[in-house]
């Protein structure tokens, strides 16, 4: 096991080498210069020189990139251009926000989900497998951004029944240690805290989860679909053991395999959808931060931050390897 | 081992629970108990449409970072309420010698710092000396535009030589000389602005470090500033809120409220949603589709009176916008109560000229060009300019305070200069930095939209800014406007400048680089419960006015 994690680790280097050369290529590659997004209207030419010096954005192409790969080596991801704060704290501070959000998107996605697919392989050819199917369908089509304007627009702008936008209420005195609002709220015992942030996840993590939940709906039941005719299924059948045990022992444990890869891959593209759900509800998290950057031209921001979310995207999916082994005793890693 | 443990799924998921509840509760909680018994006039929410850049104001120039400097800091001057025109602040008083280039401040004895420090003439002459003593790391337009525009120059850098401040003088603790190298007459106008509070010399000797590779991201800039405003600074959750604290000890009006909450939210409607909803007390920034509707619902919308400019401008680049019959043309096909009321808050005025009515310099006695088509039509066949095809460059995604609107204000436009005759081809570019780089740095663009919100009550402001040099907005040298703009820059006095800048305004319409439109009314929304709001055209607006309830 060891052996395997230190390899997938190893591997890890070289892809993230090749992603920050494409990054620094790519962000620069963008139409717009940071110096004029930093100055606004107030530019001038030679206000904007002024910029470009301190900056070293006047310096050729690869002189930049040398100082970028050298900074970094150093453990230096750079400062924001607009705030200056170093991109590793501007990071920090935000990603328990998102992966807040993601993980109760993804939990909604996965407690809804595999039930329903399940449920809808069961009766397949009946009317609850028609109408999961046919919304799963719906799910994967309908944009993020499109969902997330929906929902506000209907269950906080006109019901007003939840709210539209933060993570929490600004009028609650919140203890914030992680910045996971609802971790903190449980670890300080500031219950209208936790509450409040839970009630602010709500529309986001609908939002973000949908297109999630419909994919593992649609995964779970062909896998479950398969898995049900195999003939140990029939056998267990046939030796009388509770339809629960046949379910649970051997339809789930082996339908889930191809499910858990389905996660571990949904859990890194939720980042993506992350960026336009907390734009949409001003959730503060990476995503939004991300989207703000993109329009600053903040090429530290741009560079740090998906470099950052390239390095977790890998290591979830190492921990979705590792969890093969867990459901299923015959695949061993290492 | 119980039976529904053997399964290594199960024996995780209680080890999980077990551990949840065991960490329940094992984190002090930070919230000061005292203050739900305490009588107090509660917490002000407000929204803005970003968060600070930092808690330094002398390193901002954005209108959120000024909106919280604003109420931790205070200037020698500030404004008379609900306008732009200098009052006493922390000076009680000033004068100005004949030449302009000496001003004595009388000081108020009765002002603390906000960590207990004496404010006095020694303070403000700490402050002036920390501000020309900047390092040339910090002597970029992001960190220091106001003083580096204001002020020319520091004491070292390229700039130097052009530097207008020489010294500063503690004559007594309540009496400060600023001497300049050259007349500065909007200098006490420019006083009132956030850049040029004053800041505690002991906070800033303890946390600060102007040298530091970015000032904006030193302790004393995020999490101790001081100043002697109504309301000391609590603490900066980047990503959630700023908090403020109402300042017991202030010299003025004691804040009603007990703290100050400013959130950040980028987008107007949700803006307007979250105080629907009671999330906020208040916001900046209205979106004009949102009023009427903010109004049904029985919230209150406060107007700010205009200190803004939006105009046509008008490339001379570009063929045939170089003749000015095309653009007498243009400003007499234009309807501007048509595109005010199309596009534009209620109670916007049209404009007259490039700067608004409160400014000095501004004159009733300029040209103006009456909406007429026909005479629009008769003097584009006199310049054989019939049927011209004409870029027309507008923003998308944003809204301005001068621009509230503006694709509704070029769908208007577009129609009224169709009816006359030209072809118009538009072109849509995304605000940031798409459309300001495309028309302030390039020559590829044709009329365009754009304004100015002034910054402190200075014809200069605006006209300096518009047409101080040749620039690749307007694409025009007219080198008796550019100098004409340099000596009234010069003059010492106010009163010496009015004059010289009504002949400038009469020149500007004349020569008719560009149409201006109108001056848009920006709009604040509260919940009924709020009193006391002062909007200011500068946005002066200190909370310590304000009550709840």
């Amino acid at each position: 096991m060891l052996r395997f994690v230190l390899r997938r680790l190893a591997q890890m280097v070289p892809v993230l080498v090749g992603l920050s050369l494409l990054l620094f290529a790519w962000v620069r590659a963008l139409p717009g210069d940071p110096a004029r997004a930093l100055l606004g209207e107030r530019a001038t030419p030679e206000g904007l020189a002024r910029v470009n010096e301190a900056y070293g954005f006047d310096q050729p192409v690869l002189a930049q990139y040398f100082i970028y790969v050298k900074a970094l080596l150093q453990g230096d991801f750079g400062a924001s251009i607009q705030t200056g704060q170093p991109v590793m704290d501007s990071f920090l501070e935000r990603f328990p926000a998102t992966i807040e959000l993601g993980l109760t998107a993804l939990l909604l996605a996965v407690v809804v989900g595999v039930p329903l697919g399940y449920l809808a392989a069961r009766h397949q050819g009946r009317l609850l497998d028609t109408v999961v199917v046919s919304g799963s369908l719906l799910g994967v089509v309908t944009p993020v951004f499109f969902l997330a304007i929906l929902l506000k627009l209907v269950f906080a702008d006109t019901l007003h029944w939840l709210p539209t936008a933060l993570r929490q209420n600004p009028r609650i005195d919140a203890t914030h240690i992680t910045n996971f609002y609802v971790l903190d709220g449980l670890l300080t015992q500031e219950w209208d805290a936790a509450w409040d942030a839970m009630v602010h996840l709500v529309l986001p993590a609908i939002a973000l989860g949908t297109i999630p939940l419909a994919i593992i709906v649609r995964i779970t039941r062909a896998s479950v679909a398969e898995v049900m005719h195999e003939d140990y299924v029939r056998t267990a059948e046939a030796k009388g053991l509770a339809a629960s045990t046949i379910s649970r022992r051997h339809v789930l444990r082996n339908a889930l395999l191809p499910v858990v890869t389905t996660i571990g891959l949904q859990a890194g593209l939720l980042f993506a959808g992350a960026v336009l759900t907390e734009t949409v509800f001003a959730f503060n998290g990476i995503g939004q931060y991300l989207f703000e950057a993109i329009g600053r031209r903040d090429y530290p921001v741009l560079q740090g931050f998906i470099l950052f979310i390239a390095i977790v995207y890998s290591l979830i999916n190492l921990l979705v390897d590792l969890s093969y082994g867990l459901i299923d005793p015959r695949v061993r890693t290492g | 081992m119980p039976a529904f443990l053997k399964s290594p799924l199960r024996r995780g998921t209680a080890v999980l629970a077990i551990a949840a509840l065991a960490l329940t509760g094992c984190a002090q909680s930070e919230r000061d108990d005292s203050s739900e018994s305490s009588e107090g006039g509660g917490t002000f929410v407000f929204a803005g449409s970003a968060e600070p850049v930092a808690l330094d104001p002398f390193f901002a120039s954005d209108g959120e970072t000024f909106r919280v400097s604003r109420q931790i800091f205070e200037g020698l001057v500030g404004t008379k309420p609900g306008t732009a025109d200098p009052a006493p602040l922390l000076a009680t008083d000033w004068s100005v010698s004949d030449d302009g280039l000496t001003y004595t401040f009388t000081l108020r004895d009765d002002v603390k710092f906000q960590d207990d420090s004496d404010f006095d003439a020694e303070a403000v002459c700490f402050n002036f000396d920390r501000w020309y003593n900047m390092p040339e790391s910090a002597q970029t337009d992001d960190l220091t535009y106001y003083y580096a525009t204001l002020f020319r120059g520091f004491k070292t850098g390229p700039r130097a030589d052009e530097a207008i401040y020489d010294s500063c003088s503690a004559d007594s603790p309540t009496e400060a000389t600023i001497t300049l190298k050259k007349p500065f007459a909007g200098f006490l106008a420019a006083m009132s602005m956030p850049a040029f509070s004053m800041q505690s010399p002991t906070a800033l000797e303890e946390y600060q470090d102007d040298a530091a590779s970015n000032p904006r991201t030193t302790e004393y800039s995020t999490a101790h500033p001081v100043g002697t405003g109504p309301f000391t600074f609590g603490k900066w959750e980047r990503g959630k809120q700023v908090t403020l604290e109402a300042n017991a000890d202030y010299w003025g009006e004691k804040p009603a409220i007990d703290q100050a909450v400013i959130v950040a939210i980028d987008d107007p409607k949700a803006r307007a949603a979250a105080l629907a909803n009671g999330e906020i007390d208040g916001f900046d920034l209205v979106g004009p589709a949102d009023i009427a509707s903010l109004e049904d619902q029985g919230f209150q919308i406060e107007n700010r009176d205009p200190f803004n400019v939006l105009y046509l401008g008008m490339n001379q680049k570009v063929k045939p916008l170089d003749d000015p019959l095309v653009r007498q043309a243009i400003a007499h096909a234009l309807d501007k109560d048509g595109i005010v009321n199309a596009s534009m808050p209620e109670g916007t005025e049209t404009a007259l000229e490039f700067v608004p009515p409160t400014v000095t310099g501004y004159t009733e006695d300029v040209t103006t060009y009456e909406y007429d088509p026909d005479k629009a039509r008769q003097l584009l066949e006199q310049a054989g300019a019939v049927g011209a095809t004409i870029e027309f460059n507008y923003p998308t995604g944003v809204s301005r305070p001068y621009m509230p609107q503006p694709e509704d204000t070029f769908n208007v436009i577009r129609s009224q200069l169709e009816a006359v005759g030209l072809k118009v081809k538009p072109t849509a570019d995304q605000w940031d930095p798409d459309y300001l780089e495309k028309i302030q740095g390039t020559a590829k663009h044709g009329i365009h939209l754009l304004g100015w919100t002034g910054d402190y009550n200075d014809t200069d402001n605006f006209l300096g800014v518009f047409f101080g040099t040749p620039t690749a907005e307007w694409g025009f040298t007219n080198q008796k406007l550019f100098d004409d703009l340099k000596e009234a820059r010069g003059l010492p006095t106010v009163e010496e400048q009015k004059p010289v800048y009504e002949k400038i305004n009469q020149e500007v319409m004349d020569y008719l680089p560009g149409v201006p439109l109108a001056h848009p009314v920006p709009s604040l929304a509260f919940s009924p419960d709020v009193q006391g709001y002062q909007p200011s055209p500068v946005q002066d607006e200190v909370w310590n006015t304000i009550s709840i309830g």
